[in-house]
């Protein structure tokens, strides 16, 4: 494993049904996450996704490629872009997971996470234990 | 936002139990494939007690006590004005179905910047014999008046 390696990509197709899915899961009812209506009257174009549900998916090729989620020590994002869900399109979301440091017994991994051909998370960090 | 907040430690959250069953409806909410996330047999292969929750899971257990800040009588934070501004999740060890966890929240920071504030809350989550499992940080942001 050398700095910069890409070590996972994968692009992910939300739906309307996967924001429902999400608030069930995790509680999160706010209706700007599934109203059109209630996200227009804050001054959104439509309904986003949980910025957690970004969060939380961007993660799996990192899980997936670590063949483990117990190896992830510390996670870190920043939101700066809010991610559009079209009610009949959707959205694709691609994460792209590159080596950013190594030191014993530690892999940084540093996620690259865009819609639209923008990132819609800064200083994305995984800390993944390795052999 | 009262800058008094700042270093002010909330009481703990009642205990949640971790189960089974949640860990899968989690998994498959944030589009995990991890075996040791959905099937039992693979968790205790892996050495595990039961399954792996995912790595954002303890949001579900942070939200407690982030109802508790936004309740805060004296917090002065109107909600409808709050943006998720960052959030970090820092593990002693993972998740487990079974775990009996606690969290404390403690106000890390309360920041103000061009109008707006920051507050940064800390959850520390321990399990049934006191021992951590994870800490959650969140920055929430508090627009100000446009």
């Amino acid at each position: 494993m050398n700095l910069g390696d890409i070590v996972a990509e994968r692009d992910f197709v939300l739906t309307r049904d996967s924001l429902v899915r999400y608030a069930g899961a995790s509680g999160d009812f706010n209706p700007i996450h599934y109203r059109d209506d209630v996200a227009q009257s804050v001054g959104l174009s439509g309904v986003l996704a949980h910025g957690m549900l970004t969060m939380g998916f961007a993660v799996q090729p990192v899980v997936d490629w670590a063949g483990d989620p117990g190896k992830v020590l510390d996670y870190q994002v920043r939101f700066t872009r809010p991610v559009p869900v079209d009610a009949v399109d959707g959205a694709v979301v691609t994460v792209i997971a590159k080596v950013g440091a190594l030191e014993a017994g530690v892999a940084r991994i540093d996620l690259t996470v865009t819609f639209d051909g923008q990132t819609v998370l800064g200083k994305a960090q995984v800390r993944v234990s390795i052999p | 936002m009262n800058p008094e907040l700042a270093g002010r430690v909330f009481p703990s959250a009642a205990p949640y139990l971790v189960g089974r069953e949640k860990i899968r409806e989690f998994s498959r909410a944030v589009f995990a494939t991890s075996p040791l996330s959905m099937d039992v047999a693979a968790a205790r292969a892996a050495g595990y007690d039961d399954l792996v929750a995912p790595p954002t899971f303890p949001v579900v257990i942070q939200e407690q006590t982030l109802q508790q800040l936004l309740a805060e009588p004296d917090a002065g934070i109107d909600f409808s004005r709050v943006v998720h501004g960052d959030q970090r999740f820092t593990f002693t060890r993972p998740i487990v179905a079974g775990d009996e966890l606690t969290a404390t929240l403690t106000v890390a920071s309360v920041k103000s910047l061009g109008g707006h504030s920051m507050v940064t809350a800390e959850s520390s989550i321990v399990d049934a014999s006191g021992q951590h499992v994870v800490t959650a940080i969140s920055t929430l942001v508090v627009r100000g008046d446009e």
